[in-house]
């Protein structure tokens, strides 16, 4: 039944039927718009390029206002993403804007590992809105959209060709993001340098396969500025928030010697253009080829690698939740596993530090015999002299005693002087 | 990872248009309402109502009337014999229809036999699982890896509830029908056939069933509950002192004062349907079609549809939860929110730390 319902809604049972009067739907856009204006919008931008490209002074120009933070010194070790969210008014329409800076982009000696910190980062946004939508109790009505919506790539305008840095990074992230490259710092290049410069970027994009992103040429509204744009692209862009005096009028501009180069001059630089098709007229398909292209693509993959399958047509269960079942239920004999051998490991490693206790255990123990016998040695030995000793100072008693025996013996018999010659003569 | 939102007004005045070379202050993020306009003109809208209510109270005139044109279930397959089903069925005809450069889908389910037999226990339940299997081909839709660019959706979103003109009370198919249903689709109850009625019995009616449905819990679009800020709150009450709605439909036009308008001729006067003296179809259909549409999709869609989804991922699967218990006791369902992509068991990392710094 289901599948008949859906059917039916795949246009086949809908019949198209005239109105005979006004019912008045046709306010369904305005109902939309009003419930956009008061939930807001959010619009993420990525900028990538080397240090001293102009991205910050380019975003203050973009937005009209001064975001905050101090150029980056070019002494970083790595490449890092630092994120900044702003809330913009304009008339009724209240804008979340996240600009993302790569801090340290291609200062490093050794760049190899440079793009893998921006893919991680934009990775780490999907992943982020994935989790919440699979969340059982979810509220993506209300959730902030941190999804990169579009990626400024800078360009230095050496006038020569791309780097391989330039084109090793794009090429990674064509996949992910929607990618708009622009040549910064443009007033460095003149203009006969500068078609040059950009046909070369173009070829090289298309001979490496790198995709950048095409404003869409479907709507007949917008087709023909946005072809138009599409031929101009990479921007050449120059960015300034200080504002000069040009006849009777402050323009934003940068002041040199020789002249000034006029940021909203569409002679002079491509901003004006950059800032029309950035924001004025695809801010929105930006968003929603971010959510229905990049994002699907993204989540696509990872659900493959965790080893989901579609159902096919025929199947009527729950497939994606079998397929986690069984999974977890792997997980989880895994986990098991794991944790029996980590306690196998753990008895035997105490059983060893038993064995070892124990060897010095034996060890401590013969030492304390041995020693206990080396004493006793040493105590016989000496009991055994002192018992000599003993002897030898009874005899010498014994000795005296018989000496003086005598000695009395003698007094008793005869002369003294004798005695007394035979008592020193003894002595 | 990214600091607190700093504000900056851009300019608080001034919408301008394309050409304002001059205005250098003026960024352009207005611009932004007129590319989703664009966008949603050219993706069209798709709209599914669902009418219910016992056979004769008019229901297909209503349709017919509120979309002025034919597209209620009897005006494309006319029905010779006008017969009562034996069950209820679920019907459904989808339509195409354009103003002003707008496209619609415009699906209108119909339900005859609700409420006709002389047994109408559980009669509600063909219906509930109607608007159920809805909720689950979009989900099925959502989870697929592979997924549509655009989901079609065919989940209901409004039910008009029709409520026979007895100017006593709701009877209790009414009560039951609109507790059930109430919690898995915005309900619309409408007085059917309010011809009938006298403006005093009107208001005595309207007021006993807006008492009953208070005293019974049953809360009907719109919702109390979902009124997002203090101005949705004063529009809404304001309806809410209205419903249930006293509508007349017709397809026929008379001549009245010189102009052509849709009414019902009888002996002692034309009802003009549009005529809110007369009745209170304006009033519903300004309530549907001009001002709360949108409000009534997206209530569809991110309450009912996400309860639905909720209760459906809840009770597949005992052990989707982010901590597996220590202890698992059976036949406990744990509405956790889950992580599909990272690590379960927290003692892991612990054990091995224990394991390496001791030996």
């Amino acid at each position: 039944f289901i599948k008949n319902f859906i059917d039916h809604y795949s246009g086949e049972g809908a019949r198209a039927v005239p109105l005979a009067g006004h019912v008045g739907f046709d306010s369904m856009p305005d109902q939309l718009v009003n419930k956009s204006v008061n939930h807001g919008f959010c619009f993420n931008i990525l900028c990538v390029g080397e240090t001293g490209l102009g991205k910050s002074t380019l975003m203050d120009t973009l937005f009209n206002t001064k975001f905050e933070g101090e150029p980056t010194q070019h002494n970083q070790p790595g490449v890092t993403l630092k994120s900044n969210t702003y809330e913009l008014q304009e008339s009724n329409v209240r804008l979340k804007l996240t600009v993302v800076n790569t801090v340290g982009f291609g200062d490093q000696i050794n760049k190899e590992d440079s793009y893998k910190s921006i893919v991680e980062f934009i990775d780490a946004q999907f992943e982020a809105y994935l989790q919440e939508e699979l969340k059982i109790k979810r509220t993506l009505h209300s959730y902030h959209d941190t999804r990169i919506h579009a990626c400024l790539y800078f360009i230095a305008p050496t006038g020569h060709s791309l780097k391989s840095l330039d084109l090793v990074t794009m090429k990674k992230l064509d996949s992910k993001v929607n990618i708009i490259p622009i040549v910064a710092k443009s007033d460095a290049i003149s203009k006969s340098e500068l078609a040059k410069f950009k046909i070369k970027i173009t070829s090289e994009l298309v001979s490496n396969g790198v995709q950048i992103y095409q404003f869409p040429t479907d709507d007949e509204s917008v087709a023909e500025i946005n072809s138009t744009m599409n031929s101009h692209l990479p921007f050449a862009v120059v960015g300034s928030t200080e504002e000069v005096k040009i006849g009777n009028k402050m323009v934003k501009a940068r002041q040199y010697p020789w002249g000034t180069v006029q940021v909203e001059n569409e002679n002079h630089c491509d901003f004006v253009k950059l800032r029309e098709m950035l924001i004025r007229v695809n801010m929105e398909d930006l968003r929603e080829q971010t959510h229905t292209r990049h994002y699907e693509l993204y989540r696509r993959c990872k659900l493959e690698e965790m080893g989901f399958k579609d159902t096919d047509p025929d199947s009527k269960p729950f497939s994606l939740q079998e397929t986690y079942e069984a999974k977890r239920n792997e997980f989880m004999g895994e986990l098991q596993k794991k944790e029996e051998e980590m306690r196998q490991m753990f008895v035997q490693r105490v059983k060893e530090k038993e064995a070892e206790l124990k060897e010095a255990e034996k060890e401590l123990h013969e030492k304390f015999d041995r020693l206990k016998k080396l004493h006793q040695d040493e105590k016989k030995k000496l009991e055994e002299k002192k018992k000599s000793l003993d002897d030898e100072l009874n005899t010498f008693k014994q000795k005296k005693m018989a000496a003086e025996l005598l000695l009395t013996q003698a007094q008793q018999a005869g002369g003294s002087t004798t005695l007394k010659r035979d008592k020193e003569r003894k002595k | 990872m990214s600091d607190s939102a700093k504000s900056h007004h851009l300019n608080p005045h001034g919408k301008g248009d394309k050409t304002h070379a001059s205005d250098f202050s003026y960024v352009g993020i207005d611009a932004i309402l007129e590319q989703m306009r664009r966008k949603a003109m050219k993706q069209g809208f798709e709209l599914n109502i669902m009418v219910v209510g016992q056979s004769g109270l008019g229901k297909s005139t209503l349709m017919n009337t509120l979309f002025k044109s034919k597209v209620s279930r009897k005006s494309v397959l006319p029905d010779p014999e006008e017969r009562i089903p034996k069950t209820i069925e679920i019907k459904s005809i989808s339509h195409d229809i354009e103003e002003k450069g707008v496209r619609m889908k415009l699906t209108v389910i119909d339900t005859p036999g609700f409420g006709d037999q002389i047994n109408n226990e559980n009669c509600w339940q063909p219906i509930m699982k109607f608007i159920n299997d809805q909720y689950e081909a979009y989900l099925q839709e959502e989870i697929n890896i592979n997924r549509k660019k655009r989901i079609p959706d065919s989940r209901v979103h409004c039910c008009i509830y029709f409520i026979p003109p007895t100017g006593h009370c709701l009877r209790p198919l009414d009560l039951e029908f609109m507790r059930r249903l109430s919690k898995v689709v915005n309900i619309v109850p409408v007085i059917a056939k309010a011809d009938t009625l006298t403006l005093e019995e009107r208001d005595h009616f309207k007021q006993t069933i807006r008492e009953e449905l208070r005293a019974n819990g049953i809360d009907v679009y719109p919702q109390k509950e979902f009124d997002e800020d203090s101005d949705d709150r004063m529009i809404n009450d304001k309806i809410r002192e209205m419903i249930p709605f006293a509508v007349v439909g017709s397809d026929q036009e008379y001549q009245v004062n010189g102009k052509r308008i849709l009414g019902r001729k009888t002996k002692w006067g034309t009802i003009e349907v549009e005529n809110i003296g007369h009745c209170e179809f304006a009033y519903l259909r300004d309530l549907l079609i001009r001002t709360h549409m949108q409000n009534i999709k997206d209530i569809t869609g991110s309450i009912h549809y996400e309860t639905y989804r909720v209760r459906r991922l809840n009770e597949s699967n005992i052990l989707f939860t982010a901590h597996p218990p220590e202890h698992p006791t059976p036949g406990t369902k744990q509405s956790q929110t889950y992580n599909l992509f990272t690590c379960t068991n927290p003692h892991c990392g612990d054990w091995e730390e224990d394991l390496n710094s001791n030996f």
